[in-house]
């Protein structure tokens, strides 16, 4: 701690600010004894105000020197930071900035690695973008993003908030371990699992759901193929394997409630509905509003893992988003075009981030970074 | 008997609506548990179907356990090429673990530090690539240059260093007190003493927590699975499973009839269930951890 306070050199600061003082009122003097026509004590007060101003400049230039030197001390102290930093930036520099500096085929006419390689190709402007949005598939692609996106936050969003409280809530400790543990799980499957999961469910052939149906004497459908159920199974499937993981922050916002809250509640005699309407609710808005901030910030990601591994073919028109246009775009080789397509992307991203961060720091006093 | 409310300083009999919402938590929670175990427990019951069973798989499920026949899991577990893929995710896993753990610790330790030079700039540097995302295919076009196709790291390198992670983790340093760096810097402890000897053991939770979002994320992985790994040697356990859930085109190095007698459903199920298991070992784990470890880093007090 001590060298950190001498680093600052508070006595050269003060010892410069007495001398600007010194100087002011040297001026002040002068311009009164201009006023009074006194030759002999304005030529004085001229010759004094020139010695404070060179005692000022050396000040400034020790100043400045030591202010370096501290400089200089501060980041050897911290060499060791700097040191554990060096790999770490070194892997920043290639894996985040090499691809930033080969987004620039977007712009340019980019065949492959060999034949031209990033810089190879001639400048063609917005072309890949105009081609991206001027595409027949450009707007379904949006629509099909915005659908799963939002689906998701409307169905999972009060789901999530509800099992919270009902977790809070419940009485039965060994019902709410039990929903608690197993809410949790499917957050830890990957959608591979999921999709077999949802196979032995589903599928017209081998799932339950038609069995059931079958039961009722209705015929087989296959859910996974039809552009109807699609998009329902999906943010369902979505819905069952995350909302146990978002109402984590939820719970972790209720145990931070006041319980002479609650206590006094009961006393005024409020009941249980009562005091979550009037209680929980309110007390958990700041993270409602936070969680969903968040989530307009990243609405374009409709959730690439689970479209790519539940569509097929027969329900492109309904389950293709810009991540999966994308990613099937680099597998045939469209390198140029799939990129502006990841850049349009991220532009949109993080305009939306950054209204999202604005949004949470004005409403909530609360931002993400 | 009258109920006893949970609030332990008041004690007030229950009044009907205080008894109708108990009863409907109750109930939204029954719901909930039946709708959570449904899905995993046909798929596990599946798994197990005998060889010559005949009957609905909604009969399946309520097929007694001394019915059941583990035929699937043999002849996984007897198969090579399913064990080769199980390998290969075991390796992506671990040792992409130890690579992005040796690279998040230090820079999340480097940018808690207070009063380094430069580290306004340094966090700049980190966060311009993270809020401008490109997308895939320059990634692509990186680990192409690199020569690490068709090498097992070109799964973890691209996300060896989540900046997500890194700043959790940030935070979860920031929250130990800085008075322990200065004390530690004047009995004349250098940065990489002061982190292995006092930082680190106090941040066993959020090590925990950090490794195994990472083991996850790592073990699940599909998307450069597929990108990367073209030689089917090389399939981790997802792109496998892929193959035998859609049934069409088997691996390689699983041949048509490689099953043996069991139902290729059994066997379609059990590889489910396999590939779930180590995330299942390793959920007490997180679940201890996590509560501790995440919410003491994004929740901030």
């Amino acid at each position: 701690m001590q060298r950190m306070i001498s680093s600052r050199n508070y006595q050269l600061v003060a010892d410069m600010d007495r001398l600007k003082s010194q100087i002011k009122s040297c001026d002040e003097r002068l311009s009164d004894a201009v006023k009074q026509n006194d030759q002999a004590e304005a030529d004085r007060l001229k010759q004094k105000k020139v010695d404070i101003v060179a005692q000022l400049k050396a000040k400034k230039s020790e100043y400045r020197k030591a202010e370096s030197r501290a400089l200089r001390a501060e980041i050897n102290r911290h060499k060791y930071i700097y040191m554990m930093l060096l790999i770490p930036v070194v892997y920043y520099f290639i894996f985040r900035y090499i691809p930033l500096w080969n987004a620039q085929i977007a712009f340019r006419d980019f065949i492959s690695l060999k034949r031209t390689g990033i810089t190879g190709g001639k400048w063609v402007g917005l072309q890949n973008f105009k081609t991206f949005i001027g595409s027949y598939y450009f707007w379904s692609l949006i629509r099909n993003t915005l659908m799963y996106s939002f689906g998701k936050l409307i169905v999972s969003l009060p789901l999530s908030i509800l099992l919270a409280i009902a977790i809070y809530e419940c009485t039965h400790k060994a019902l709410r371990k039990v929903v608690q543990t197993l809410s949790y799980l499917p957050h830890f499957l990957s959608w591979v699992i999921m999709y077999g999961i949802l196979l032995s469910l589903l599928s017209p052939s081998e799932g339950i759901i038609n069995d059931i149906i079958k039961l009722f004497g209705g015929t087989p459908k296959g859910f996974l193929t039809n552009t109807t159920a699609f998009p329902i199974i999906v943010i369902l499937s979505d819905a069952w394997k995350e909302i146990g993981w978002s109402a984590i922050i939820f719970i972790a916002a209720l145990m931070g409630i006041d319980g002479s809250l609650f206590e006094a509640a009961i006393v005024e005699g409020a009941n249980s509905w009562q005091r979550v309407k009037y209680i929980t609710l309110p007390s958990i808005k700041p993270v409602i509003v936070i969680v969903l901030l968040m989530k307009i910030g990243t609405i374009l990601d409709a959730g690439f893992n689970q479209l790519y591994m539940l569509y097929s073919p027969a329900v492109y028109s309904v389950g293709d988003i810009i991540d999966t246009w994308v990613y099937r775009g680099t597998i045939e080789g469209k390198f140029s075009l799939a990129t502006a397509a990841g850049i349009f992307k991220g532009v949109i991203g993080m305009t939306l981030l950054y209204v999202s961060n604005w949004a949470s720091r004005k409403f909530t006093e609360n931002s993400l970074f | 008997m009258a109920k006893k409310n949970t609030y332990n300083s008041v004690a007030v009999r229950a009044t009907a609506a205080d008894r109708v919402f108990n009863i409907c938590v109750t109930i939204f929670m029954v719901l909930l548990l039946i709708i959570l175990i449904i899905p995993i427990w046909s798929t596990i019951a599946l798994s197990f179907r005998p060889p010559a069973y005949i009957g609905s798989y909604l009969e399946g499920m309520f097929l007694a356990p001394w019915k059941w026949s583990a035929g699937a899991y043999r002849a996984l577990l007897g198969n090579q090429g399913f064990l080769n893929s199980f390998w290969n995710s075991i390796k992506i896993m671990s040792m992409g673990v130890i690579v992005a753990l040796f690279l998040t610790i230090p820079m999340a330790y480097a940018l808690s530090a207070k009063g380094v030079p430069g580290k306004k700039w340094i966090t700049i540097f980190v966060m311009i690539p993270y809020v401008f995302n490109v997308g895939v295919v320059p990634t692509y076009l990186l680990i192409s240059k690199l020569g690490l196709t068709n090498h097992l790291p070109s799964v973890f390198m691209p996300v060896a260093l989540s900046t997500y992670n890194m700043i959790i983790m940030r935070q979860f340093f920031e929250g130990i007190p800085n008075d322990l760096r200065e004390s530690a810097f004047i009995d004349g402890c250098n940065d990489l003493q002061i982190m292995f000897k006092i930082i680190l053991p106090l941040s066993k939770a959020i090590i925990m927590t950090i490794g195994l979002y990472y083991a996850v994320a790592f073990w699940n992985d599909y998307m450069r699975s597929l990108l990367y790994l073209q030689k089917s040697s090389l399939k981790p356990l997802p792109l496998l499973l892929r193959d035998i859930l859609i049934g069409t085109s088997m691996n390689d190095n699983l041949e048509a009839n490689a099953f043996g007698t069991a139902p290729i459903e059994a066997i379609k199920a059990a590889s489910v269930f396999i590939s779930a298991i180590p995330m299942i070992i390793a959920y007490p784990f997180i679940q201890k951890y996590f509560t501790k470890g995440t919410l003491a880093g994004s929740v901030k007090g």
